[in-house]
């Protein structure tokens, strides 16, 4: 049913050419068409399992295309579903299955990080990395924390509290930025919620998606909703660090993977990004504001996944309530990475280059430090910058003084 | 809760959030997807025929108000009219705009035939068929939007109305790319942008075809970013005036118009939501109270003092009509005027006839806020902008950029008063 209404929209395409002009990736490299060429045009050469045109495979599924598209065509979910037929025809890399799955690797090197770190900055390891498997060697990897949020929350001692909010924190808060997390707990406390992490929280499926293994991705979007589920038809609103991940559950999981499961549907329902969260409690008048001045300039840069959210941009008009907080927004595109996109060898430099006008913003600002509300992002806007990047909680979590 | 929240963000929408925020509002500009600008050629018609060429569209305006008491212009009135004209060309620092409401330039299009509108972007304006001339069309062999022979061909047989006599020859020329077949007209500006010994290369390219005394007509292609910088260099560099001709979507001009009306917003602290979609109202008595959004997930109030509705029409699908004869506003769910009575003709078999439908629209008062089938006020804190406004023809008028902005202009003024 979802298949057919995501198929159907491309009817609605009027040959504007709007994606077109705000793609990243055709911007960056002649390979990629563009959206609408690769979407509602090629689609029509597209029978069952058939998928003819190859050039498809360099669209980074950032989804701006749908985002921007005044007719409604789901161009991003309709190129999502034909690429995962094309993978199919032409076999899934090894590399793909691998990067796909992040909180593998991670079960792995947790209890070894500071070996998995350094194997991960080794160069000649990373030369035979890529050369083997084709992740490209100056590919931006996060450092594992070597332990993980989990951990913390069993141990974080429970105040009691009038309210209570689910937190959904995802792999990378748990195993690459625990400390986000911890300041997530402390920010939402501040505000009177008691904070449940349910165990057992495992990956979204969204890097699986990315790569089109979709049986696969609906596998793990099953276990993790079943996680939440039951906190969800209680009535807690469940709140995400992780932008993309936080929309996988909303919307992706459901328009790209086609899945109809109860327990997403009440889980989506429920689901909030953070900073949505905050600026609603704010509309209401709940928010604490007993923020204060943190006398520097930054520059926030609104990650694809978050604008998928169709919410604006909250985190700025939480930032606006900090005091003496200088706030530029780039209004750039994409940072280039798009989850797993930036780490394949032949898609690198691609994506270096959809970077690029942001990583200039930054570095011409010299900050102290950069904003960016997705893990993957901040991880390659480090990595063109050099300057350190943190979720927006971190600033509010600074301004509270907790 | 916002003081305005303002939604579509085509000409209409983008001038009336860019107002509002000026006036110190606090503004929440909502849209589904980027609006009509990508489309647009980047001038100003405000008016171009009534029904014959009109020269001065001052004059006109008067004129065609006092007749056409039910079009959009007659409740804007004549001088939100011209105080948004000068409000828009007062927006780009003198490196934007040129020409002035008391006159129309007589500009050629992509195919040659002569078009009157009164703002146009500068590099457009040595274009100008009014005086005659003679021109030289050039076409980039990859750019397959441009066939400067079929402009250059309808050109030289186009009569201005001094009778000055006009010549005009086309030649193709071919810009050093990577190598593609296929090369968009977004994909040249961002080269022009981007690379100045490209700019020095098409120049040289230009000039090595040069005869006496010729304009250079050139795609609109000249960068998106810094569009004067680049026409200026070739200018200097050809050593003869060089005008680019708007063409097929996409519209580089059409983007930078809007990339500066939506950058001016949010830099001024204006918030935009884009990709969500307005599906309904909460109203309180003969107020709105908040306009519900479709995002992600979920349907969202957003509530706000004052509503700016800059949809469109049935282009950009705010209008609908089924197959049943029933006519919708989708997002506010307001009563449609002028449809043909159901059974009667829609449209005209010609395609350039006047098409009963094309009117249709919502029917507002004189300060642009909406009225019901009996011609009573609707909502107070409403006010309708752009194409959703019945009562216009643009295509046959050349209208559709002056009743935009400046129906955006005064939808904004009504609320900025009640803001006061």
């Amino acid at each position: 049913m979802i298949e057919e209404l995501i198929r159907d929209s491309l009817d609605h395409c009027v040959k504007c050419t709007i994606c077109e002009t705000h793609c990243p990736v055709a911007r960056a490299t002649p390979l990629f068409p563009g959206p609408k060429y690769v979407g509602p045009q090629a689609e029509r050469f597209r029978a069952g399992d058939i998928s003819p045109d190859d050039s498809l495979d360099y669209c980074s599924g950032c989804g701006i295309c749908t985002h921007v598209c005044p007719q409604g065509v789901k161009v991003a979910e309709i190129n999502s579903r034909a690429r995962r037929i094309l993978k199919e025809n032409r076999g899934i890399p090894l590399r793909d299955k691998v990067i796909a799955r992040p909180t593998l690797s991670a079960k792995l090197a947790t209890p070894v990080a500071p070996v998995a770190n350094w194997t991960l900055r080794n160069r000649p390891i990373r030369a035979a990395v890529e050369k083997t498997i084709r992740i490209h060697r100056r590919a931006p990897m996060p450092k594992f924390a070597g332990r993980t949020f989990q951990r913390w929350a069993r141990r974080h001692p429970k105040p009691k509290l009038e309210r209570s909010v689910v937190y959904f924190h995802g792999c990378s808060t748990n195993y690459f930025e625990p400390d986000l997390g911890a300041k997530t707990v402390a920010v939402l406390e501040h505000n009177g919620f008691n904070v449940i992490v349910p165990k057992g929280q495992d990956c979204c499926g969204l890097p699986l998606q990315s790569n089109g293994l979709f049986d696969d991705a609906a596998g793990y979007v099953k276990r993790l909703v079943s996680k939440l589920a039951p906190y969800a038809r209680e009535g807690y609103d469940i709140v995400a660090t992780s932008t993309s991940c936080g929309l996988m559950l909303k919307r992706e999981a459901h328009e790209i993977l086609g899945m109809d499961n109860e327990d997403l549907e009440v889980v989506s329902r429920r689901m909030y990004d953070i900073c949505e969260f905050l600026c609603d409690l704010h509309e209401r008048g709940e928010l604490q504001t007993d923020f204060a001045p943190v006398p520097i300039e930054v520059p926030y840069h609104v990650p694809c996944q978050q604008r998928g959210h169709e919410m604006g941009k909250p985190a700025l008009d939480l930032f606006r309530l900090i005091p003496e907080l200088q706030v530029v927004d780039p209004q750039r595109a994409c940072c280039g990475i798009a989850g797993t996109y930036g780490l394949k060898k032949e898609k690198y430099e691609i994506a270096m280059e959809v970077g690029r006008p942001l990583f200039e913003d930054i570095v011409a600002m010299d900050p102290e430090l950069s904003v960016c509300d997705s893990e993957t992002c901040r991880w390659q806007i480090e990595h063109g910058t050099q300057v350190r990047s943190v979720h927006p909680i971190e600033l509010l979590h600074r301004s509270y003084g907790l | 809760m916002t003081d305005v929240v303002v939604i579509g963000a085509g000409t209409a929408g983008l001038a009336a959030a860019l107002r509002c925020k000026q006036a110190g509002l606090d503004v929440t500009l909502l849209a589904k997807g980027v609006g009509s600008t990508h489309l647009a050629p980047g001038v100003v018609d405000v008016l171009g025929y009534d029904p014959e060429p009109v020269s001065n569209p001052s004059e006109a305006l008067v004129g065609f108000i006092e007749r056409n008491a039910e079009h959009p212009y007659a409740h804007i009135g004549f001088d939100a009219v011209a105080r948004c004209m000068q409000w828009f060309t007062g927006l780009f620092d003198g490196h934007g705009y040129a020409g002035t409401l008391d006159e129309n330039f007589l500009l050629p299009t992509a195919i040659g035939a002569a078009k009157p509108s009164a703002l146009v972007p500068e590099t457009m304006a040595a274009g100008d068929l009014r005086n005659g001339g003679r021109f030289l069309f050039v076409g980039l062999r990859q750019l397959k939007d441009f066939y400067p022979a079929l402009a250059a061909q309808n050109v030289a047989k186009s009569k201005p109305p001094s009778g000055a006599e006009i010549s005009a020859r086309a030649v193709q020329i071919d810009p050093p790319t990577g190598g593609e077949a296929d090369v968009t007209s977004m994909a040249f500006a961002r080269r022009f942008d981007d690379d100045a010994e490209f700019l020095e290369t098409v120049a040289k390219q230009i000039a090595a075809h040069l005869e006496d005394e010729e304009a250079v007509g050139v795609p609109a292609v000249l960068g998106v970013q810094r569009p004067h910088e680049i026409w200026t260099r070739m200018q200097e560099s050809i050593g003869r005036p060089v005008f680019e001709i708007p063409g097929l979507p996409p519209s580089v001009p059409g983007v930078r118009l809007h990339d500066t009306l939506l950058g001016r917003f949010q830099s001024a602290g204006g918030r935009v939501v884009m990709g969500a979609e307005a599906v309904g109202v909460e109203t309180d008595g003969n107020r709105v109270a908040a306009v519900r959004v479709s995002s992600a997930a979920r349907i969202k109030p957003i509530g706000a003092r004052h509503f700016v509705l800059a949809t469109g029409g049935f282009g950009s699908g705010a209008i609908e009509m089924s197959s049943d004869w029933r006519v919708r506003e989708n997002a506010f769910g307001l009563p449609v005027a002028g449809v043909p009575a159901e059974g009667e003709q829609r449209f005209s078999p010609q395609y350039f006839g006047r098409h009963p439908m094309a009117g249709a629209g919502i029917r507002v008062d004189d300060s642009l806020r909406p009225l019901d089938d009996a011609g009573i006020r609707l909502f107070e804190n409403v006010t309708v902008a752009g194409a959703s406004i019945a009562g216009a023809e643009a295509w046959r008028e050349k209208s559709g950029e002056g009743i935009s902005l400046s129906s955006g202009y005064k939808a904004a003024s009504t609320a900025i008063e009640g803001a006061a």
